[in-house]
Order: C-alpha cells, then structure tokens, then sequence
C-alpha cells in the first residue's frame, strides 16, 4: 500500500478520477486506523465520517455486527464516496450504529439506550480481546506506577492537565482542585464515552470506559451526588500523587532546566529526560519521527484530498489532525517491532503512527499545507497554535507563520449576546380590529398574546430549575389556547406573533445558551483588572473546556430560547397551528432569501462603512433565515418522524408514497436559483439547517436526493484554493455547514459525484466574516477547545507572549459587473448604479421605499379619509329614510366612491413625484453631481410609484370599503343615531371664555348629590339605618348650601375641561332624581330661618325656598347640560311613587315644575301628557286626581 | 405630595381595627387629620374592597343567595318602604350594591325562570325603575345610593376621577413639552389594549427609561400593584415593550411608583 500511497501522490490526484472513488475514504480509514492507538486525548473523534475510525478498534467486533445488520438501510455520504476494500463494510456499518448519537434531541434517550448496549458489547469485546492480542503491552503497564483507580483514570483522560500526561506541567504547586463543573454532565457523559477514543494501551483507559458506563448508569438511578464526591475524593487523592511525582522530575537537572516560557527553544532536551516507561508523559520529539519520508508522503496526499475537498468534512479532517497533533497517546513500541498487531494490519504493513513523535510530525506537515484556512480561522485559535510548542518544535517556520497570522489577525470572535425576552410590538397594520372577522377573534386573540407572553415569562423564569418540566406545567396551558385559537380561527395571528417572537429571542449565535467564548461576563470581568482576566479566563478553561469538547459535529439542536419554541410547538400538537406556522415561516423565509447582496467598490473611501453595514445586515438575514429554516424542517419532518429506522419495506412504501406530494417549500428551486444568481452564500446555510431535520424517509424521496445531490456539487465545486473571486470565508463557511450536515444527516446512496459539469461558483461578494462563520458554526470552535485543553495547564504561562494587535484592512475583493437578461431600462439603471457608489443604490431604494409606503399612507389619510367622511353622511341619510339592507347600502355607497377612488392613483403620482426628488436630495453627498442627482431622482420616483401605484390599484377599493364599513359599524353602534350636527357640537363645546378651569371636579359634585340622594332617602323610608349609624343631628340638608351646590353645579358644567360624557349623564340623572325628591318635599331642608315656620299656610307655599332650588335645576339643566338631560325620568313609577304619599302642597311644586319644564323647553306639553297619560294605570288616585287639576 | 409606604400602612393598619363603615371613615378623619379628605376615602375605599373581595364567595353560595332573598321576601312583606336590603347588607358584612345585585338576579331568574343576562342586570341597577316590581326597584335604589365603594354610581364616579386625573396629566405633559400619544389616538389606531399615554420620545425619570404613563385613581398599595401588575401592565408590555411610569394620582397626593419589570417600589 505504501508503494500505492506512493504513485498516487506522485501522479497527483486530480487526475486520478477514477481511483479517486475509492481512494479516498480507504485513506481516511487508513489514517484512523492507524492513530487509533495514539489518540486518547479528544473525547470526540468522529461520530459519522465513513472512513473514520472513531472509536478505536476496541469495540470494532460488535460495531461490525450492527453494521451488517443496518448497513444494507441506511444511506451515507459514505456510500457513494465509497465501494472500497475489504474493510470498508465493517466501518460503514459501525458509522451507522454511532450516527444515532446524533440524532435530535428527542431521541436522546433512544440513542442513550443504544449506545449503552452497544458499549457492553465493547465491553466483552475488548476484555477478550485484549485479553489475546493486547497482552504484552497490557502487562507492561500494570507494572507502571500508576494506582489503578478507575475513577481517577477516567479523570486523568478528561482533565488532561491534571493527569500531566504532557509533562509540561512545571509550576505544579499552582494547580488547584479541579472540581467537575458541568451540570450537563449526566448527559454528556454517554454520549463522550461512546464517542471517545478508549483503545489505550494502557488498563487505564479499559476501565475509562467501564467506569463511565458506571457513572451513567448510577445517575439513572438517581445517586448522582454520591458518585459524584466518590470520584471527586479520589481525584484529589490521584491528584497528589501526580503532583509528587511531577515535583520529584522536576528535581531532576533536567527538568529545573526547562523553560516553558520560551517556546522555540527545542524541548526535546527535556523529553530525554523523562523517564521512558512512564504512561503520563509523552513529549514530542522530532527527532524520534521515524519513516519520515512515508509520512511526509500522507501528509501531502491527504492535504490534497482536503484541499480538493474529496473529504466529506474538511473541518472534521483539521480536528483529526489536531488531536494527533495534541495527542498524548503513549508508545511504548518505539521501533513498531514486529507484533501481531502488525500483521493485523492489512495493507499498510507497517504502523507508522505508533509514536506520538509520528502523529505530531504528521500533523505538522498537514497543518503547514492547510496553512490558508487556519490562517482564516479565529483569532483565539491562532493564538493557540502560534502557542503550541510541539509546532514550534517540530516546524519553526510554520510556527513563524501562525505567530504573524495571529499578530495580523483581527478576527475576534464572541459568541455570547444576551437572550431576553423582548416582546413584540403591536403593530397595528397587523394586529388592529379591521384584521379580525369578529370583535369576539379580536378579543380573544388579546388574551391569547397575553397567555403566550405569560408562558415565555414561566419558561423564562423557571426552566432552569430542577424538576420543573414544559410539558406538564405549560402543557395544558398551551393546549387551551390552541383550543381557543381553533374557535376563532385566529391560528394566523398567533403563527405570526410565535415566528417574530422566535426571531427576536433567537437570532443571537446560541440562542441564548451558555457557550464557550472570549467574554462570558464582560461587567464582572472587567472589574478584575486585565492581569487576574486573564488568569481567571484561564482557569474557566481548565475547568470547562475539557469537558464540553464535543467534536465538531454536533447534532442539530435547539439552544437556548429555541427550546421553549420547539417544546411549545411539541406541547400544542396542534395542526392547525403548525400549518398556520409552516405558511409564516415559508413566507419569511422567501422573504428574507431576496436579499439583495450588493457588492462593493473597494477604492471608495466609504466603502467600508457600507461594506460594514453590508455586512452587518447580511448577518441578520442570514441568522434569522438559518433559525426560520430550522423550525421550518423540524415542522415539515415533524409528522414523517420515526424513532427507529423503518425496514426497507415500510422505506419502500413511504418512499411510493411520499414522491406524489409536494414539499412545502421548493428549497431545490431556490438553491438552483442562487446557484444561479450567485447568492448561494445566503441560501445554502438556511437550507442546509431545513434538511438536518429530515426524517428517515425523506433522503430517499427524489427531490430530496436532487437536492441533497445539488449540495454534494456545490461542496465539491468549492474548492478553497482556486477561484480565487469569490471570498475565502464565503466559501468556508459553505464548507463549513455543509460538512456538518454530511456528517449529522443520512445521505441518499443515489448520489454520485461523478456528474459535474453545469457552473462555475462565484460569489464575489465578502460577506462573512470569521464572527458569522462562528456563529452559524459553533462547532468550529471545537477545533480551539482541543487546542486549549491541550495547553490549558501546560505551562504556558506568559499569557502568551504576543500582545500587539495591528489592524489590517480586510482583503480586496473585484467588483464584477454582471449582465444578465433583463429589460433594457431595468439595465440601465443598474448600470448606472454600477459606476456610482453603493451607498447611491441603497439610498435611492430606501427612499423608493419609504416614499412608497408614506405615499399610500398619506392617500388612506387624505383622499379615502375624505371619501370616507362623505360616505358616512350618505349613509346617514339614508338609514334615517328607510330601514334599508345595511349591506346592500353600504355596497351602493361604496360603489359612489369607487371611481373617486381612481383618483388615488394620480393623487399617488403627484406624491411620489414631489416628495422622491426631495428626500433623495437630502441623502445624497452635496457634490454629487446635477446629472446623477437627476437619474437617481428619477429612478427614485418611478420606483415609489410604482410600489404606491401597485399597491393603490390592487387595493384601493377593497380599502375604501373596508374602512366605510368600520366608520357605519360604528355609526350604528351609537345608540339613537345621533345626528353628527347639533349634538357633536354640544359634546365639543368650550369653556367659556376666561375659564380658569377651577370649578369644583366633575367627581366631587357627583359624590355630594350622592350623599344627599342618600340622606334624602333616610329620611323616605322613615327609619334610621342601623349599620349605617344615626345621622347626624345636624344631618339635615342646609338650604344654603345646597343652592350653593347647585350653583357649582353650574360651575363645574360649564368648564368643560375635566367633563366627560359618563359624568355629564350621572349628573343629568342625579340632578333629575334630585329635583323628584325636592318636589315631593323629600330633602330634609333646614332654613337656617326657624320664624318663617310660624308663617301662614300661603305665605310658606310662596316662601318655600324650594322653588329657588327647581328654578336653579331648571336653569342649569336648560343652560348649562351639554347633553339631553333626561327630565322624563321624573315620570318612573318610582319618582311618582314619591308625590302619591305627600300632602297636596307639593303638588304646587310639581306642577311648578311641569310647567318649568315646558317653559324652559325641556319637554313639550304634549310629551308630558303622554307621560301623565302612561301613569293612569297606576294604582294612586291621588295621581289621576291631580293630573285633572293639571288639565285644567 | 407623596405619601409614604409607611403612612399608607399606618392608614391601613388602623382601618383593619375597625369595619369599613361611615363612621369608621369618620374616624379615620379624626385620626388622621393632615390627610385629605380624598385620599382617606381612596384608602377606605381600598382597604374595603379587599374586605369584600375576601368574603365575596361566601356570598355567593346557593344557600346564602336563598336565604337572603327570603329575607328580602318576608322583609317587604312586614314593611315594604324599610331599608330591607340595605340592612341586610350591613348586618352581613357586604357591599349593599352586590347584595342587590344578588336579591335581583335572584328575583329575575324567578320571574324569568332563567338566568338573566349580565346586561339587564346591570342595566337595572343603573336605572332601577326598569325594575318591574317597585318595591324591589326602591330598595335596589336605596342599595346603590348607600354604596361608597360599588355601584354604578360608584362607578361612574371612579370613572370621573380616572379622566380628570388623565387630564391633568395631560396638562403636565403639554406644559414639559412631551410628544405623546393618548390612549384614543391609540384606540384609533386598533390597539387592543391601551395606557393612557405613549411617550412618541422616551424620558428619563430617576435614571429609568419611561415610554408609557398610566395614571390610576387609587393606591398603588402591594395588593392593588400586583393586580395592576398582572391586569394591565404586562398587556401594556407585551405590547409596547420598555418600562412605564405609574402614576398614583389622588387629588393633591400625588404617588408615583417607579416600574422596572419584575420589582416594584412604592
């Protein structure tokens, strides 16, 4: 095979097409294969790469059994790269048993389950196996020094720094006890151990994997606690041996002579110094690299295969290649003596990755090829490499390179935005009544964004919690409210409030979850001072970064406030509402992929702010789209989701039958269409997010496979290296997220990669940059926490040794006009914006925009506002003349307007053609010249208008209608038609002029009538109310002071600043029950005058001071009473009920009143005998007696 | 003029002594001399309508309802022009107007032999004379007059408040130079749910950012603020985001209550 390896990177791999189907992934499992043994140090080697050999042989055996079992269902990228040798099956099968893992949340526990069982069958396996084949070098270690502590072994390999296995460590007595931090452990912990790379030589890493097994299984059993300060205490006890042993090494000279601080210095004078046999220490030492020449040779080939991008995920390679270059793997067979091992190997014949000087070496070299993209990386990553001393060691000038890379480096990137909950804001275009079939939808839609807001806040507050679960406390509450939504049909107004809301909450990087990153709490921490910031950031590594390596190809997941969205959306089980959602999101999502991508020119001096603002814009399309697309799939495959993968009839079947229907969104046509107008960069992340949520079946589906075809070519056609128009981080970000997604997701078997011929890829426009390549991918960031974790510890303890920072503008880019075929005008004008500045185009569309949009405002506040007023006196008319068909009314006055309607368009035209020219003046640069500033006014008009003029045409009459409906509803709704005239004017009448607005307050004088009504009628029922105490002695009404109320009365009616129409009613009602009560001598009045008691029947009935009072109420109510004073109210059976038990006296009084009333005109002679009349039917006689007295 | 926490509790604490009748507010005048005579009766009247509140259900079970329209019966019957249901009420401990509310809508539903609607009813209480029996009509009457805490008059009177009170915000408004849109332009626009004012540009007040003001006739005690937190305020908020100022205005007391979501200070 080395003979093989040999010819193919000579003759160079492009031209080797037709090996190069098979070569590729037998190089992958090669490379694995080989660095199984080596690699201990990331937990995360590769779930799904169909040539990786993640798991370390140890478990090959039963891997390769569930792989026979499945191998024939499941289809993987792997099986079109793939149709290789002999052990290909094995590894296709054992990728496919693993790829659970990284299945969605949902099946966690399925895939827990699984992984359990397959782990016991590794467990066997490797006890028989090593057992056999192993001994030698199992025995050997035994005999090291190392207590055999399970828990403290498995510790050693997740705290790599702990167990000092670099050797590096030597400052020991700063270590402080690492305590495991990561509440996520629980969970985390299956999925590491199963994914790790366990095959040690050492029994340390045997009972790794046993012990964590352990671990999990007691945590199911709830004695997490226990088993947590068992490891704990033990990992101190470990921990001081190794600090022993370190501080007796470091007595040795030559570990006193060691420098970590200076990184060129060649460290293998220390390495010589270590003891061999010790399983902790593996230092790498160049000089020990044996068969250099064939790994230099593999270095070069799999180099091509990255660069050409025949591996299925380039950042899944980088990883690898990290981990050898950080692996601390022991060797204890320095010269690959012959071994049985050895012959196990098939083709190779010889193990030339036994050393970690090997790995290291080989790393390097790959390293130093890809040197383009890690240079594009991260800053942090950067600084982690210009760091790494094995580089240093191992290529000096590679490391010279990453330093100065780094030092230019400005790319930082932080991933941590705060997540809150942000409401929504009422947006009446959307939200208002007219929106609504019925004021019953529109009210209850106001409870229900009230309900959901209440939810987010429960969630919000209390999600964290233990033992607080979604669906069983907001399960039922959510469910109600759908049942609501269902009644009124308002399943639209909630999708869309749910899908702005997801926007607002989530477009941030992580969704609001916890994340690795540059600064956690800015506030905290910089209150520490820079010199403890960067010790206390070191230390939060040592602590977290180990533990939370994942690998770069994590599952799709929902972080952060995307749970609450998904578990609401699990929890409703709605239909309709997740159809309503579906139609939301499809809507947004079209919406926001035609974005218009506008290229710049690089030599203006503004350029760069608008490139900023570019791209500042860009990151939120493309985040929003990313995060809509991912809802979308997770709706759209919700239904077609099956835990386990369906048999291949039940496939066959579903496949039949799923082809006839359409998918929802024509995500196939979209991507052709950005291929197309080279805008990929904004559509292949969105749509890579909507297909990791494809269910089983949906892969096998023909459009699927198209589509999943179309992006295999895509990720093919980019090749980083040439092409050098379009933006490199453009295109690794395409890389990036379609790498994830050949790894997280099933890949139909149909795709063969053998069909290119259709585009050259070329976007040109530089819109990523490393902080979106970051946070569309997280995962990248694993490649720095293997790094870190690595150096976390080791010794580096400068802080890093480089602090300059030197700005550097960003990489050119040429601007490429592009011709496609369009109408001729539409040309030009694009032409024009070619040879003008950026910001031209954009100024001269967001007017026509806004322009546009005040235009049609402006129409519905003038013309139809207009149209509507005379609609509303039309109908008035008309509804007094017949009790006419409402409808069919409206319709005939709404048909009057239509044609005045037209008017709108022109009316529109005048608008955008006085107000366009004058904005785009405004905006544009004084100096641009007349011409220009004519054309871009121009354009600006024609575009304004032609979106006010199209909106106006389509929808000026439905418009029209739909507000004369709302003004006549609300016409009838007002009780008695009241004629807008007369009484509108009452309403709206002034105070008089030179009001001081000082009266007594409307409330005040409601509240005195009350007393006195109240008092009044203690005295009408004749009896002291008990609860209420005995009234005063003084509690008779003073005359005085009620003329004095009366007269404030007036007062306070006639400022009408603090009056409104509720108040005025009262006290129209208040003062009329008054005056029944004063003309049935029902208000206990007192004088204040006692020898007027004495006077003479007549004289009293003259004198009676009463009258005063009735005339007052007359007059106010005649002058002062903006509303209709309802006298008749005198007439109620209750008021009347009043004269029929007094002395014939007052019946002077009211008839006083009766004719007051009708000389102040406040009722008619003949209104009041109907009143009288309709009063003959009651019982008192005395009543129709003296309705004769009144006749006559 | 603010009112301190610790006054309106002294306040409070002193009515729990006594029953929120006439006298006691009275007395509470007596007591408390430098108050004014408006912001004693809006903690009276505050203080009360917890007291109800708490007993309102036992109120309202069937044997309560039947027994107190018997008593209404055979009251009337022995006298019809007493006080029937005003004493009753005051003997029970409840607000007069809700137990004529309950004497009502028991008569109705036998008159009608059904329930009567919410409508009617409070149509009735408004204007009692559309009350078909009389002696009914006088005594739900006197019930509504005797009210100091519900009732339509009540109500309209609260009411009355509430708009002097959004006018005279008004006035300050106008008079700081405040750009801000009032609850009806508001309503015009199709706001579901309104505070009284919107500031079109935010202010700072106390180092808060305020973009609504909502000024309410009564005390902003914890009660009443958790109430108000849970009815109105988290409406106003889940449709115009950011934080409001309360304004607790009584006449010459005014209170204001600074809002930061999730706390609150009186």
């Amino acid at each position: 095979a080395s003979v093989y390896v040999s010819e193919v990177s000579d003759l160079g791999l492009v031209s080797l097409s037709l090996l190069q189907k098979d070569f590729v992934p037998f190089l992958l499992n090669f490379l694995r294969e080989q660095t199984s043994q080596i690699l201990t140090n990331g937990p995360s080697t590769p779930a799904k790469t169909p040539s990786s050999k993640a798991h370390g042989s140890q478990r090959t055996a039963s891997e390769r059994r569930a792989g026979h079992r499945r191998s024939s269902q499941k289809a993987s990228l792997g099986s079109f790269l793939t149709a290789t040798p002999e052990a290909l099956p094995a590894r296709r099968g054992r990728r496919k048993g693993s790829s659970s893992v990284s299945a969605s949340g949902r099946q966690v526990a399925r895939d827990l389950g699984r992984s359990l069982a397959e782990e016991e069958d590794g467990k066997h396996d490797s006890v028989s196996w090593s057992g056999g084949r192993r001994k030698r070098s199992e025995v050997s270690l035994v005999s090291a020094r190392s207590p055999p502590s399970q828990l403290n072994l498995n510790n050693l390999e997740e705290f790599p720094p702990m167990g000092a296995a670099s050797g590096w460590t030597n400052k020991p007595s700063r270590r402080i006890n690492p305590t495991p931090v990561s509440a996520e452990r629980p969970l985390s912990k299956p999925k590491m151990c199963f994914t790790s790379t366990p095959v040690s030589q050492s029994p340390a890493a045997r009972f790794s994997s046993a012990s964590s097994l352990e671990a999990f299984t007691t945590v199911q059993e709830g004695n997490l606690p226990s088993a947590i300060s068992n490891s704990l205490q033990e990992e101190r006890e470990m921990l001081k041996k190794e600090r022993c042993k370190l501080l007796h090494q470091a007595s040795s000279p030559a570990g006193i002579s060691l420098d970590p601080g200076t990184p060129t210095k060649p460290s293998y004078t220390r390495s010589a110094s270590l003891p061999a046999e010790s399983h902790l220490v593996t230092c790498a030492n160049p000089t020990k690299v044996s068969c250099k020449k064939q790994l230099e040779c593999l270095a070069q080939l799999y180099s091509s295969c990255i660069a050409e991008n025949l591996v299925p995920n380039i950042f899944l390679e980088l990883f690898f290649v990290l981990q050898l270059l950080t692996s601390k793997g022991t060797s204890t067979a320095e010269d690959g003596d012959s071994d049985l091992e050895v012959n196990e190997r098939n083709a190779s014949g010889r193990q030339h990755f036994r050393s970690v000087h090997n790995c290291v070496y080989f790393a390097v070299q790959v390293l130093d090829y890809q040197y383009e993209i890690i240079s594009h990386l991260e800053k942090g990553m950067l600084k982690l490499l210009a760091e790494n001393e094995r580089i240093a060691s191992f290529s000096p000038a590679l490391h010279e390179r990453l330093r100065q890379a780094y030092e230019s480096s400005t790319a930082k990137v932080s991933l941590l935005l705060p997540c809150s909950v942000q409401s929504v804001s009422f947006q009446p275009e959307t939200d208002n009544r007219s929106n609504f079939p019925s004021d019953r939808a529109f009210h209850i839609f106001k409870k229900q964004r009230d309900i959901f807001y209440e939810l987010l806040r429960e969630w919000e507050d209390n999600h964290e919690k233990t033992g607080w679960d979604f669906e069983r406390v907001l399960g039922n509450k959510i469910r109600a409210m759908m049942a609501h939504l269902s009644a009124t049909c308002n399943h639209s107004h909630f999708a869309r409030l749910f899908q702005k809301q997801l926007i607002q909450m989530c477009k941030g990087p992580i969704g609001g979850g916890a994340s690795w990153g540059d600064t956690p709490d800015q506030d905290v921490l910089n209150m520490l001072g820079s010199d403890n910031l960067s010790r206390l950031k070191r230390l939060q590594e040592r602590f977290v970064v180990p533990q939370s390596i994942r690998g770069p190809c994590p599952p799709p997941s929902f972080p952060g406030c995307q749970q609450f969205f998904r578990d609401f959306i699990l929890s409703a089980g709605s239909y309709q509402f997740n159809q309503h959602l579906v139609d939301s999101l499809c809507l947004k999502i079209l919406e926001l992929n035609s974005l218009t991508l506008v290229e710049h020119e690089h030599s203006d001096g503004e350029a760069d702010m608008d490139e900023q603002d570019e791209k500042k814009r860009f990151t939120v399309v493309l985040l929003s789209l990313r995060l809509l697309a991912k809802f979308l799939g997770f709706l759209v495959f919700l239904p077609y989701r099956t835990v386990e993968q369906p048999t291949r009839d039940l496939q066959d079947s579903a496949v039949a039958l799923r082809n006839q229907t359409l998918p929802v969104l024509d995500v196939l046509k979209l991507l052709r269409q950005s291929i197309w107008d080279r805008r990929s960069i904004l559509t292949v992340p969105w749509i890579v997010e909507y297909l990791s949520l494809v269910d089983h079946i949906a892969p096998f589906l023909d459009y699927y496979k198209k589509v999943f075809c179309l992006l295999l070519q895509v990720y093919r056609l980019m090749v980083l290296s040439e092409d050098k128009e379009m933006n490199f981080l453009n295109k690794l970000l395409i890389l990036a997220v379609l790498g994830w997604l050949f790894q997280v997701e099933l890949f139909p078997s149909c795709c063969v990669l053998s069909a290119f011929h259709f585009f050259s890829y070329q976007d040109s426009v530089p819109l990523v940059d490393q902080q979106l390549l970051y946070t569309c991918c997280p995962y990248l960031g694993e490649l720095r926490k293997l790094l870190a974790s690595f150096v976390a510890g080791s010794g580096v303890k400068n802080g890093g040794f480089i602090r300059k920072i030197t700005p550097t503008a960003a990489e050119s880019l040429a601007p490429k006009a592009s011709v496609t075929q369009r109408k001729l005008q539409v040309e030009l004008a694009q032409a024009f914006f070619h040879n003008q500045p950026p910001s031209l185009r954009r100024t001269v569309e967001f007017v026509a925009e806004r322009v546009g949009s005040n235009c049609v405002k402006h129409i519905k506040a003038t013309l139809v506002a207009e149209l509507v007023q005379r609609a509303e006196v039309m109908l008035q008319d008309k509804v007094k003349e017949e009790d006419a068909n409402h409808d069919k009314l409206l319709e005939e006055v709404c048909a009057h307007l239509y044609e005045e309607g037209a008017q709108a368009l022109i009316k529109g035209r005048e608008f955008c053609k006085k107000k366009g020219p004058e904005a785009v003046r405004v905006l544009l640069p004084e100096e641009t010249s007349a011409a220009v500033l004519s054309s871009a006014e121009d354009i600006a008009v024609e575009l304004a208008t032609e979106k006010a003029c199209g909106w106006l045409s389509a929808n000026i009459a439905a418009l029209i209608k739909r507000e004369v409906r709302a003004t006549f509803n609300r016409m009838l709704k007002v009780p008695g038609l009241p004629v807008p005239g007369e009484d509108a004017l009452e309403l709206r009448r002034d105070c008089p002029p030179g009001c001081q607005h000082c009266a007594p307050l409307p409330s005040q004088i409601i509240n005195e009538i009350k007393v006195l009504l109240f008092s009044s009628h203690c005295l009408l029922s004749d009896v002291l109310c008990v609860a209420v105490g005995p009234r005063d002695e003084g509690e008779v009404i003073d005359y005085v002071w009620l003329e004095c109320l009366l007269g404030r009365l007036g007062q306070t009616l006639r400022c009408r600043k603090f009056m409104c129409p509720t108040s005025e009613q009262q006290l129209a009602k208040c003062t009329v029950e008054l005056a029944s009560l004063l003309v049935s001598d029902h208000v206990p009045l007192s004088l204040g005058i006692k020898s007027q008691e004495k006077s003479s029947e007549r004289l009293r009935v003259k004198n009676n001071p009463t009258y005063g009072l009735l005339k007052m109420l007359l007059s106010v109510w005649k002058e002062d009473f903006g509303t209709p004073v309802p006298v008749h109210l005198i007439f109620t059976k209750k008021n009347i009920g009043y004269l029929a038990e007094v002395k014939q006296r007052e019946w002077d009084l009211f008839l006083f009143m009766l004719h007051g009333l009708v000389e102040h005109e406040l009722m008619r002679t003949s209104e009041i005998e109907s009143c009288l009349h309709t009063l003959e039917e009651l019982p008192w006689s005395s009543v129709s007696n003296e309705m004769c007295v009144y006749n006559k | 003029m603010k009112l301190t926490k610790a006054q309106y509790d002294e306040i409070a604490q002193f009515l729990g002594h006594v029953q929120p009748t006439r006298q006691s507010l009275r007395k509470l005048k007596e007591k408390f001399p430098s108050q004014s005579q408006s912001t004693l009766l809006s903690i009276f009247s505050q203080e009360y309508q917890k007291q109800i509140k708490r007993t309102h259900a036992k109120h309202h079970t069937a044997e309560a309802i039947e027994t107190y329209y018997q008593r209404y019966l055979n009251g009337v019957m022995k006298n019809a022009a007493a006080p029937i249901l005003l004493e009753l009420a005051n003997e029970v401990d409840f607000a007069p107007s809700l137990m004529a509310r309950i004497v009502l809508e028991r008569f109705l539903q036998e008159k009608e032999q059904a329930i009567p609607s919410k409508t009617l009813i409070n149509s009735m209480l408004r204007d009692p004379s559309q009350i078909p029996n009389g002696v009914l009509a006088n005594q739900v009457y006197q019930c509504t007059v005797n009210d100091c805490c519900y009732g339509p008059l009540v109500d309209c009177i609260k009411h009355a408040i509430g708009h002097e009170h959004e006018v005279l915000l008004r006035e300050m408004l106008l008079e700081k130079n405040l750009s801000f849109i009032a609850e009806d332009q508001l309503r015009a626009k199709g706001y579901d749910k309104t505070p009284d004012f919107i500031l079109e540009v935010p202010v700072a007040v106390e180092g808060h950012i305020i973009h609504w003001i909502e000024s309410k006739a009564s005390f902003g005690d914890e009660s009443s603020h958790q109430a108000y937190l849970q009815d109105q305020f988290w409406s106003y908020w889940n449709r115009v985001p950011g934080e409001s100022l309360m304004l607790l205005l009584a006449k010459e007391t005014l209170l204001y209550v600074r809002k930061t979501v999730g706390k609150c200070h009186i």
